[in-house]
């Protein structure tokens, strides 16, 4: 599969250098240069600096090509433009994103973006391991 | 009218004070608290501190009674969510956004945002009306139907002074609305009407189709 990462940040450079090692061909994107320093000296991908809600930049990632596109960075709005941008832009089949804010996802969710709360999903593990002890 | 302003930075600012001065209820939102203090020292308890992209924010500044709702900050992404959630989720039958970077104002449009506003395209146009030179301006781009309003000027050494709007073969989505010639009254132009000098036509066209319209109408 070709996959976009937009954010490289502990979970962007994780995920990436984890579908790497899957022989994904995998592409990372992040407006800081300084993030790629995450990324494990075995990743094979391509590392680009540059901006993932813009469109010019996102096609210069290869987004057209892309099989899924996933973003990542610290900020939610962020995160949801550029997923729509490749969701409804350039039709990628597969899109999620990340939103801490759990009514914010929910909204998108309603409105058919695929999104992930860490937020939700941490808590609630907290509380299974504070039950199951 | 209930009104609601994300954003209480110049624009937030000088809109919150002229849509009052119009008599309608206006609430800012702002993350910041001396901006908040500001408003409250000038315009009264007009504005309340919250994140406007955020669903509890929204529902407790009343967004589901707001008849528009505008995004004035200076980051796209939070005007996009923050119009998106107000439509979306509060049902505001009209979302208005500033759009600081030109290029989202399409991106916008499409992720259904009803009025995208880009200040450089806006400085641009008022360019393009000023500079008689400049023979195609662009005066109104309809929404989803992505027709465009244009004014085109033709100029002295056009191709087309002399022919008829037939002999133009023009393209086939655009369509000739109006006529102004100095000194008559303003018509609709027919398939026989000769293009003078000086005239100014408004013409309906799509933006595929626009730099061609300007080839027959306006190229030397």
């Amino acid at each position: 599969m070709k996959i976009v990462i937009m954010g490289c940040g502990r979970v962007g450079a994780q995920l990436a250098s984890l579908l790497d090692a899957d022989g994904h061909k995998t592409t990372v994107l992040d407006v800081d240069a300084h993030s790629f320093r995450r990324l494990p000296p075995s990743f094979g991908g391509t590392a680009l600096v540059g901006d993932g809600t813009d469109e010019e930049m996102l096609r210069k990632a290869g987004i057209g090509e892309a099989d899924a596109f996933v973003a990542v960075t610290q900020g939610d709005n962020r995160n949801v433009m550029a997923a729509q941008i490749a969701k409804h832009v350039f039709n990628v089949s597969k899109v999620l994103c990340r939103i801490y804010d759990p009514l914010r996802k929910d909204v998108y969710e309603a409105l058919g973006l695929e999104a992930v709360s860490p937020t939700t999903v941490f808590a609630q593990l907290l509380r299974d391991k504070l039950l199951t002890e | 009218m209930y009104i609601i302003i994300v954003g209480g930075g110049s624009v937030g600012y000088h809109l919150c004070k002229a849509l009052l001065k119009e008599g309608h209820e206006v609430l800012v939102l702002d993350k910041d608290a001396t901006k908040c203090e500001n408003f409250e020292d000038e315009l009264g308890s007009v504005c309340v501190r919250g994140d406007g992209c955020e669903v509890a924010t929204l529902a407790e500044a009343g967004v589901s009674r707001a008849e528009v709702f505008i995004a004035a900050t200076d980051e796209d992404e939070d005007n996009l969510v923050a119009c998106q959630i107000a439509k979306h989720k509060f049902g505001v039958p009209r979302t208005i956004a500033r759009v600081n970077d030109p290029k989202d104002e399409e991106i916008f449009r499409k992720l259904g945002v009803d009025c995208p506003i880009s200040v450089t395209n806006l400085i641009l146009e008022h360019i393009e009306e000023k500079i008689p030179t400049h023979p195609l301006i662009h005066l109104l781009t309809m929404g989803e139907e992505k027709i465009e309003i244009v004014e085109v000027k033709i100029l002295e050494g056009s191709k087309s002074v002399g022919k008829s709007v037939k002999e133009l073969s023009l393209p086939a989505d655009s369509i000739l609305a109006l006529l102004i010639r100095n000194g008559q009254r303003p018509q609709v132009p027919t398939a026989d009407t000769i293009l003078e000098v000086d005239d100014r036509i408004i013409a309906l066209t799509t933006a595929e189709s626009e730099e061609a319209l300007q080839e027959k109408l306006a190229s030397y």
